[in-house]
């Protein structure tokens, strides 16, 4: 046998799993959010255990959850998307626009424009950034402002109120089924279905490909362009998604709508595990993330933390997760270099 | 010009040209590649290979000329449509997605499915185990490519390639990262495809290899075809000859050289999991070669005495001073240089121009008041360039333009400028053409009857023997010979590298035992 390759591992199927489950981001980032309110809880059961306590836990990230799931298939791919919070805003105000000028339009009709929408201001993200070999961080800055601009044009100085749109569609924002918010069941679906879609299905796998070498995904003879652009297409849908139900949450769409939660999706998803230079991470890790980042801006003032701490916690925690992927990761190489010498 | 086509034939082209810009690549390529052949593509380095190689595999598109596959002119747009077709190709360089797992890299963009476009990891596994154990390897096939070794990456091309199941497989010098057991179970997989009736392009600088596994061979010179002829008809000589289109000089001049002082003394130097117990003597003068198997921890060592990286114990001394570890920047005060294994990667900025390269070591000395001129940076560097027959159109043309063999020669004028005591030189003529090798050589050589003492660390065993005073063969991060010049034979070498004094490496747990 050669002595220059490896032993193959020699883990039985089961304690790959496990080992592989105790090792895993997401998992981590789990008991951090655990942590988090079980701290919270002690100090105030309200927290959880009053009454809007659980379903406030659950239903504040959803909107979040959305986004984070969006941003990390754009950030699989070694791209960002920096627009979201524009098209969430965007979308939030052609929702209510909607409901006045067609008081009587299907709910469901509503969400479907909404994914829409977002999603072709997604694509001419994606084909700014696929045909004109731009990065997205340029582009997406770009258009950051130009959808936000859009949206401010369009607005004036008018605002969606709660008495424009309709009560069932309202009553989405916080209606719950078997103790769970609907919005919440919504991101839990989506988040799914990406996820079994990213892991399991061929485009999915590439759009890992793509991240981790994109000079090589050319020469595998992969559709690059079309993957890049199916992504940017998937988080603007996801950010059109999130719009629509901004609204059903909030019930007003003044012009600070979605300002500043492209910052948020992209920290959730780093939180979460996603390497901002592409190739690896989940979107199970971003949705925890999410969870994790709201709960905390949640938490602390339940806490007794003072508002500047608070941003400051957030800072931590992203800076942090970044040293600890990089600790681990020194550590895998230098394993992995001893056991080249061993075998 | 080969002979015209017949239902035998894989792969046809007839004066097939490619420029980019201005710049010449293919002039006329031409070959032919029947079923059940190996068929060995060979020219220096820029005469046009691997650009006919991608304009096969849809990397580029032709400007002109013929291109036929199994009877049919094609027209590849991408290396989706050539891969479509039945083209595999195993670039020089590995293009593996580091953060997936090997199996994902070979079946990555066709990967088996199953109901509802689901993939299949089970099949995929079994698939990438089967694939590994007709090469004869053990690469666990969920581990992920990233740390893999360059040997085991170009394991994982060649992997890559046969499950593709390609009536032709092009391999751009495979070979240059393995080791001799695993260039044996390449040639034995490459024949075996041979007599399932495929075409193969096998393209390589080592001719021992090519005499030894082709058939038919093709020489390219300066992007035209030159000639086709079979195997046994022809001899090295000749084509040599035909690739440099004259008589090449002695390929190794090593003259004899005074042998001085010690320059450098590594004593006890370890690094856990890397290299251990390191000890070396380089005297002014003098070349050293370090042979051994890639992976052995020759580049390894070579870092961590020049500071690149660092070590747990020992030390490091340069003409009786100890010098620091870790630290780049005091090893080139003490006179150290070191051309790197990778030069597009770490020998040079590619995007900078020749003259910004090889000033960018001595800048400091160069800058006025603190500012750098590119004046400066030109005169300063032309001598270098010009001595070292650098053939480039001008000192400020981006050094990525260039061949791998001027690349090198820009690397060390880079070194040279500044004014070396010791100079560390990692696989000095890898992927570098037969014109080139010997003028980096015979520089070598000069550069020792200067006075320089120098450290050579080279897989490629003729240039160790050839060059080398000493040679220290380093065999899995321990330095298991010190053989003088005269005694140096290939077989004491390779003895010595493969420790095959060692009880068989059949039963890996027990190796691993032993060196653990």
């Amino acid at each position: 046998m050669s002595a220059l390759t490896l032993t193959p591992s020699q883990m039985s199927p089961a304690r790959r799993i496990v080992g592989g489950a105790l090792r895993s981001r997401e998992i981590a980032v789990a008991l951090v959010l655990v942590l988090v309110i079980a701290a919270t809880t002690i100090k105030n059961d309200q927290f959880l255990f009053g009454a809007n306590g659980w379903r406030d836990l659950l239903l504040t990230p959803a909107i979040l959850v959305l986004l984070a799931v969006g941003q990390t298939s754009v950030i699989i791919t070694r791209n960002v998307d920096l627009s979201v919070g524009s098209v969430v805003g965007l979308t939030a105000y052609l929702t209510g626009r909607i409901f006045i000028a067609h008081p009587g339009t299907p709910v469901l009709l509503v969400f479907l424009i909404g994914l829409l929408f977002g999603g072709v201001l997604g694509l001419v993200n994606g084909a700014l950034v696929a045909w004109g070999k731009v990065p997205a961080l340029v582009i997406t800055l770009g258009t950051l402002y130009i959808y936000r601009g859009i949206f401010l044009t369009w607005a004036g100085s008018n605002r969606v109120n709660a008495s424009d749109m309709p009560d069932n569609f309202l009553k989405l924002g916080t209606q719950q089924i078997l103790g769970i918010p609907v919005l919440t069941i919504v991101a839990l679906v989506v988040l799914a279905l990406v996820g079994y879609y990213l892991y399991t299905a061929r485009g999915g796998r590439e759009l890992y490909a793509i991240g981790s070498d994109p000079d090589a995904a050319e020469l595998y003879g992969l559709r690059v362009t079309r993957r890049i652009l199916a992504a940017f297409l998937l988080s603007g849908a996801m950010a059109g998604l999130a719009g629509v139900a901004t609204a059903a949450r909030y019930g007003t769409v003044s012009s600070n709508a979605g300002l500043n939660l492209e910052l948020q999706a992209v920290a959730a998803a780093v939180i979460g595990g996603v390497a901002i230079f592409g190739g690896s991470g989940t979107v199970w890790g971003a949705a925890i993330g999410a969870f994790l980042l709201v709960t905390i801006n949640r938490a602390l003032p339940v806490l007794g933390v003072q508002d500047f701490w608070q941003q400051f916690v957030v800072g931590v925690l992203i800076i942090g997760s970044i040293v600890l992927d990089r600790v681990l990761s020194l550590r895998r190489d230098r394993k992995i270099i001893e056991a080249r010498d061993i075998a | 010009m080969p002979e015209p086509a017949t239902a035998d034939v894989v792969l046809e082209l007839q004066d097939v040209a490619k420029s980019f810009g201005s710049v010449i690549a293919l002039r006329a390529g031409s070959i032919t590649v029947s079923r059940g052949s190996i068929h060995a593509l060979v020219g220096e380095n820029g005469a046009g290979k691997s650009t006919l190689v991608k304009i096969v595999a849809g990397v580029h598109r032709r400007d002109a000329g013929t291109f036929r596959f199994l009877g049919e002119d094609v027209d590849f747009h991408s290396t989706a449509a050539s891969k479509a077709a039945g083209i595999a190709v195993i670039y020089q360089e590995p293009t593996l997605f580091p953060d997936l797992s090997v199996t994902e890299n070979i079946f990555m963009g066709r990967q088996p499915v199953g109901r509802g476009h689901r993939i299949d990891r089970a099949a995929m596994y079994a698939e990438a185990s089967a694939l590994f154990e007709r090469l004869g390897v053990r690469i666990d096939p969920r581990r992920p490519a990233r740390g893999l070794s360059i040997a085991d990456q170009q394991i994982i091309e060649i992997a890559k390639a046969i499950s593709l199941d390609a009536s032709l497989l092009i391999m751009d010098e495979p070979t240059a990262a393995l080791s001799g057991l695993e260039v044996e179970r390449l040639f034995a997989v490459a024949r075996s495809l041979r007599d399932e009736g495929r075409g193969l392009v096998f393209i390589s600088h080592r001719f021992d290899e090519v005499f030894e596994l082709c058939d038919t061979v093709t020489v390219m010179r300066d992007g035209d075809y030159i000639s086709t002829d079979p195997i046994a008809d022809t001899t090295v000589d000749e084509i040599v000859a035909r690739m440099v289109g004259r008589e090449v000089a002695e390929l190794f001049p090593k003259s004899p050289a005074p042998i001085g002082d010690p320059v450098l003394e590594v004593t006890g130097l370890s690094s856990a999991g890397v290299f251990h117990d390191v000890d070396l003597t380089v005297r002014a003068g003098e070349i050293v070669g370090l042979a051994g198997l890639v992976g052995a921890g020759r580049s390894e060592i070579a870092r961590a005495i020049f500071g690149v990286d660092g070590y747990d114990s020992g030390t490091v001394r340069m003409l009786g001073r100890e010098v620091p570890r870790r630290n780049v920047r005091a090893a080139i005060r003490a006179g150290m240089a070191l051309v790197p294994e990778d030069r597009r990667k770490q020998g040079l900025v590619v995007e900078s121009s020749v003259a910004r390269n090889i000033a960018s070591v001595i800048r400091r000395g160069l800058s006025k008041a603190g500012v750098l001129t590119t004046g400066a940076e030109n005169r300063a560097s032309s001598p270098w360039a010009g001595r070292l027959e650098v053939k480039t159109a001008a000192l400020d043309m981006p050094a990525t333009t260039m061949s791998g063999g001027n690349q090198q020669k820009v690397v060390i004028a880079k070194w040279l400028a500044t004014q070396p005591r010791l100079l560390i030189i990692d696989e000095p003529t890898r992927g570098i053409d037969v014109g080139t090798k010997a003028e980096v050589h015979r520089l070598l050589s000069d550069l020792a009857g200067q006075g320089v003492a120098i450290l050579m660390i080279s897989s490629e065993l003729p240039e160790v023997l050839g060059m080398a005073d000493r040679v220290l063969v380093v065999c899995e991060g321990e330095i298991t010979a010190d053989i003088d010049r005269a005694e140096a034979t290939p077989e004491k070498v390779m003895h010595a590298a493969t420790r095959a004094a060692r009880p068989n490496d059949i039963e890996p747990t027990t190796t691993m035992e032993v060196s653990a």
